[in-house]
């Protein structure tokens, strides 16, 4: 198991230091010198000189590329150029944000998918099987910001059941979740159909396993077979979607803070593009992809504790 | 064969609507100029805001400009960037996924990597980083369908490549002193061709997504071309009083990648079931 989980966690290291090597590309091939963006076009050659020392643009690139990787593991993203704050900062003030609302579509996509896909397991080959199927596959594959869009319009906007705009007040739980709502479920809709095909292909092949045909042979209800012998393990290859899903959520979310106006990670690099403040724009980008790569190896090292066949299928 | 293939979809309840959805989309996008009499990107200072009527059926924007017109016209901007963009990644996909299969170990687990590591970031993030570097274009938005494809077309081709590597046919040809491209080009291509159908119908509305989802954030296609995206951002920013202009520029969406999944969807329970593990 240890040398599962370590291999799991190498493979992750070399992808975040790819991904690493990649924003270092990406911000060295701006067009245009980051000193002279930053001090705008009234600076003065010494203001730039001074600023590229600082900024160590003066380095030749393999120096550069190597202080990038030393400041990044000491967990220094830069510094960002207008308030002069450290970049981890103000992208870490901006996470708890756009993780409420992942955790929120996570809420959301188990608390209906699984339901469903028991449901629909049950009933397999019925109608009430067919028209859930329909519904998970139109769920997935209808794009999550007009989800967020059509849901504002019909919730907040028409009916004024719900918040349009905004997290809520700071300390209030209540008004907080209640602006956690509508965003959230654009976020986690279309996994709420993932969860409920995967569930119930899972279901399905757990149902025909000889140790349900034992339980089903003591003359156990299908009611209680199902959801408590079947589903613990119907439920497992959640978890590894979930670690998938989780990315896709983080870019959903990225709408959702748009649409709904809530501060959080994507919002903050929207609204950094615009402005050109680069090194906010690849600090968080890296913040996510670390943060996405952890979660995948999380999910990944899970899998492995509760299901012994996944270790050594790695192997 | 196509008829067939056409006609046992057609039998499928789910493939039946996906049909003629997309035939519905395809065809009035081809024929736009013929649906509409406005021009798609002309404005008309006294028809702002109109709501929907006899004249405009899907109502007007914010300047004035026939909205039924500029989703006519958007579904030919969205497909054919859904069809470059994927035919593009596609060839590269199939490129490096027979490479990875057929060449040496080392590029294998090389190319295995890169596909891991463009994986590992968000979509949206990419696309950001993108637009910041590139400015927005639509150049941005087929890289960036291109850097959310590619890894998975070329895993399926490097696995199936791995599969008919050994097989027989393949042997005998390597034994009778074929070169590597023509037993690549002869023997395993052919035998990868309808796998690669079926994704490309099932990729095509993530394809229409990432455009639409590009050019509502401003980073797509530029402005005055209609954009079904680009329609949604204009509604959006008068969503209080104009609500027809959100709902003119979503339904489209909605529509398109409904048709296009279910259809794809019943392509492959039909004839691949194998590449259902797959999502």
């Amino acid at each position: 198991m240890i040398r599962y989980a370590l291999k799991r966690l190498w493979l992750g290291a070399i992808i975040i230091s790819v991904a690493m090597m990649m924003m270092f590309a990406m911000v060295y091939l701006i067009p245009g010198d980051p000193a002279s963006v930053a001090l705008g076009p009234r600076a003065t050659p010494e203001m730039m000189e001074a600023l590229r020392v600082r900024m160590g643009l003066d380095q030749p690139v393999w120096r550069q590329f190597l202080h990038f990787y030393g400041s990044v593991l000491r967990g220094d993203l830069g510094t960002e150029v207008l308030s002069d704050r450290p970049v981890l900062d103000v992208v870490m003030e901006q996470l708890p944000f756009t993780l409420a609302l992942v955790v929120g579509g996570i809420t959301w996509s188990v608390a209906l998918g699984i339901p469903l896909g028991c449901i629909a397991a049950v009933r397999r080959g019925g109608f009430v099987d067919q028209v859930i199927g329909v519904l998970s596959v139109a769920m997935i594959a209808v794009p999550s910001f007009v989800v967020a869009i059509y849901s504002l319009l019909v919730f907040a906007v028409a009916l004024q059941w719900l918040p349009a705009i905004g997290a809520g007040e700071p300390g209030d739980l209540a008004s907080r979740l209640q602006h956690l709502i509508l965003p959230s479920l654009a976020v986690g809709l279309g996994w709420i159909g993932y969860i409920s095909r995967m569930v119930r292909a899972s279901m399905l092949e757990t149902l025909e396993a000889s140790h349900i045909r034992t339980a089903r042979a003591f003359g156990l209800t299908e009611h209680r077979i199902v959801y408590t012998y079947a589903l613990r393990i119907a439920v497992l290859p959640t978890i590894t979607l979930l670690g998938v899903g989780i990315g896709h959520m983080l870019s959903s979310s990225v709408f959702a803070e748009i649409v709904f106006a809530r501060p959080g990670i994507g919002k903050l690099v929207y609204e950094a593009i615009s402005v050109r403040n680069y090194p906010i724009v690849s600090g968080a980008v890296l913040v996510t992809t670390v943060f996405f790569v952890l979660v995948n190896v999380a999910a990944d090292i899970l899998v492995g504790i509760l299901d012994p066949r996944v270790r050594s299928s790695f192997n | 064969m196509i008829w067939r293939t056409l006609r046992r979809i057609m039998r499928e309840p789910l493939g039946a609507i996906g049909l003629t959805l997309v035939t519905v989309v395809v065809l009035s996008a081809v024929f736009a100029s013929l649906l509409t009499s406005y021009a798609p990107s002309k404005i008309s200072p006294a028809q702002r805001f109109a709501s929907p009527s006899l004249l405009h059926l899907l109502g007007t924007d914010h300047l004035g400009r026939d909205l039924l017109t500029r989703v006519l016209y958007g579904g030919r901007v969205a497909l054919l960037i859904a069809l470059g963009a994927t035919a593009v990644s596609l060839v590269v996909g199939v490129v490096l996924g027979l490479i990875a299969g057929y060449g040496p170990r080392w590029l294998d687990n090389v190319l295995l990597l890169i596909f891991d590591a463009v994986k590992s970031f968000p979509t949206v993030m990419l696309a950001l980083t993108l637009v910041t570097l590139f400015g927005p274009s639509l150049y941005a938005v087929v890289l960036v369908v291109m850097l959310v494809n590619v890894p998975g077309y070329a895993r399926i081709i490097r696995t199936q490549t791995l599969v008919l590597k050994s097989a027989e046919h393949v042997m005998a040809a390597r034994s009778m002193g074929a070169t590597a491209g023509r037993i690549l080009r002869v023997h395993i291509l052919p035998n990868i061709i309808g796998p690669i159908l079926i994704l490309i119908s099932m990729d095509i509305p993530v394809v229409v997504a990432i455009e639409a989802g590009m050019s509502f954030l401003g980073l797509g296609v530029r402005p005055p071309t209609p954009s079904w995206g680009a329609i949604l951002n204009d509604g959006f920013a008068n969503i209080r009083d104009s609500y027809w202009i959100v709902i003119a520029g979503g339904l489209p969406i909605v529509l398109t990648t409904l048709g296009f999944t279910f259809f794809g969807e019943t392509l492959r329970d039909l004839f691949d079931p194998r590449l259902k593990g797959r999502s």
